[in-house]
């Protein structure tokens, strides 16, 4: 593979494959705050 | 009529509003339209298109629907007096998108049964135009194709046996089995690919920029448009869909987990693809451009020619393939059928089952049409139009009325972030004032300069005028009709203060 098709598919990888995980991990992280405030 | 139905958990709106967004379009329409827009280039403008348009759109539509908790027309009413057509206007859409996506999933699914014995031979295309479908001329009826009317029976009963059960015990519940189930069966399908000769090849040819295509207008229309089709927004499916969520949710890491992962199973969809055509390009020992395509042609032609091709497991490999296809459009399916079906039963105080009877009923009536020997010229025009002229026109139309008409956008951003994760600021308010309207305005001129120029798709312009215009304006017609027939009474208007149960 071509270096500059490589770069494009790793940014494209981290970038929305991460804003996917990032996303869980907040919603996650706020929902054990939520449950830990109302106990 | 009692209270809202709920959904069980957030996890199962996610799961529902992510299988709304993940259809057909993903895993055929997406690896085309990035490779004939730069390749790697165009995932910026791709990228782009989602922060600026489909996330933004995707909060205003969770938002609204939560707020005003009921299906578009009756949420748009709510909204604004007199903006109750709009709802009706996009459900519309939704019911005519139905009758034919509801027939293309039945391809899918007899497709599954051929590829055990890969029944569609040597000459997939011929197959498909000749055998399968008998296409006739445009305009021509024909007669009933046996092969695509009973497998379109099965993908009804399924679709209306889900909606029956309602939202939770129903759409949740089927999203929670076929979203998972659709995510590992195409990594299986995307492994075996990247296993195949040439499918560096492939997956290089996608990704490779062509930087000079990053400063032309139509690469960033393109972008907008498909994050624009693929994410369900503007025919009344998000605004349904939140309307079952409970009163204190989060709206905003909702919109962007949905949008995240629809643009997450793209991407894994055009690594597979892609994988797949740079396999075929080397068997034939042509460039990978001479075998690019995408829509039906992709799924039912070019990907048959490539199973046959398959050294090993080419009969799993097939079936599983048409089965992605099958899980992917019965999800979206559902979200569309449930828009009319939360409409019938707001507007005209019926029980669901009534609704989902008369509603599902008409359009699996209608989707019959579809399944002549002339089905596909149909279907090729209808979806055209009513995607350019009716999903980008109404949604154009709801922002200019929410945010121009009603001025709602600051309220509803202030609700929104008394109940999100994320606080919303001027990035959306930015987006959905100017950017977006601007993009999509630019869109439709395009489309509608496009198509007065050529006739699309070839068709004779009288065919054209009476399944694609005609059936476009008729949705603004019966949207505005619908909203004539009888008026809400002043509580129905009222935003329920009653507790919400699950169902």
């Amino acid at each position: 593979m071509e270096t500059s098709a490589v770069v494009m598919m790793v940014l494209g990888i981290v970038i929305i494959w991460g804003g996917l995980a990032a996303s869980i991990r907040h919603a996650v992280k706020k929902s054990k705050e939520k449950s830990q405030s109302n106990a | 009529m009692g209270n809202r139905p709920q959904w069980g958990t957030r996890a199962g709106f996610i799961f529902a509003a992510v299988g709304s967004a993940i259809g057909l379009g993903n895993i055929w329409r997406f690896p085309g339209v990035a490779y004939e827009n730069g390749g790697g280039a165009f995932f910026l403008p791709y990228l782009f298109a989602l922060l600026t348009a489909g996330i933004p759109l995707l909060i205003l539509e969770f938002t609204i629907g939560q707020k005003y908790r009921g299906s578009a027309p009756l949420s748009f009413a709510r909204l604004k007096k007199g903006s109750e057509w709009l709802g009706w206007w996009q459900v519309a859409i939704s019911f005519v998108i139905s009758t034919y996506y509801a027939v293309i999933i039945a391809w899918a699914l007899s497709y599954a049964y051929f590829s055990v014995g890969k029944q569609w031979g040597e000459e997939p295309l011929n197959f498909l135009i000749g055998d399968y479908l008998k296409v006739v001329n445009p305009g021509e009826v024909g007669s009933l194709v046996p092969g695509v009317f009973f497998p379109l029976i099965v993908v009804w009963v399924i679709t209306l046996g889900i909606l029956f059960k309602g939202v939770k015990k129903g759409i949740e519940a089927a999203n929670r089995i076929f979203i998972p189930a659709l995510v590992i069966l195409f990594l299986v399908i995307v492994v075996r690919a990247l296993t195949l000769d040439g499918a560096i090849d492939g997956i290089n040819a996608f990704f490779k920029p062509d930087w000079s295509q990053i400063a032309n207008g139509k690469v960033w229309v393109a972008a907008y448009g498909q994050i624009f089709f693929s994410l369900s927004i503007a025919f009344a499916i998000m605004v349904t869909y939140s309307s079952y969520l409970p009163k204190k949710t989060d709206l905003t890491n909702n919109a962007f987990i949905t949008g995240f992962a629809n643009s997450s199973f793209e991407l894994l969809a055009g690594i597979g693809v892609f994988a797949a055509l740079g396999f075929m390009a080397m068997q034939q020992n042509v460039p990978i451009d001479e075998v690019v395509s995408s829509g039906v042609i992709l799924a039912f032609a070019v990907f048959p020619q490539i199973i046959n091709e398959l050294p090993a497991f080419s009969v799993a490999f097939g079936f599983l393939f048409f089965l992605c296809l099958t899980l992917a459009g019965l999800t979206s399916l559902i979200s569309i059928v449930e828009t009319y079906i939360a409409g019938i039963q707001d507007k005209f105080k019926v029980s669901r089952t009534k609704a989902v009877a008369i509603g599902g009923g008409l359009s699996a009536l209608i989707s019959i049409l579809y399944a002549t020997q002339g089905g596909l010229n149909y279907l090729d025009t209808v979806d055209a139009f009513i995607n350019n002229y009716g999903v980008a026109f109404a949604g154009l139309v709801e922002i200019i009325i929410v945010v121009w008409v009603a001025r709602e956008l600051n309220q509803l951003r202030d609700h929104a972030n008394a109940i999100s994760d994320i606080r919303l600021g001027s990035w959306w308010t930015i987006c959905l004032k100017f950017i977006t309207p601007i993009i999509l305005g630019i869109m439709m001129i395009m489309n509608i300069m496009e198509d007065l120029q050529t006739s699309y798709g070839g068709y004779p312009v009288i065919f054209n005028f009476y399944f694609g215009w005609l059936v476009a304006i008729g949705a603004i017609v019966v949207g505005v009709l619908f909203s004539l027939i009888k008026k809400w009474d002043h509580n129905t208007l009222e935003v329920p203060k009653d507790k919400e149960v699950s169902k």
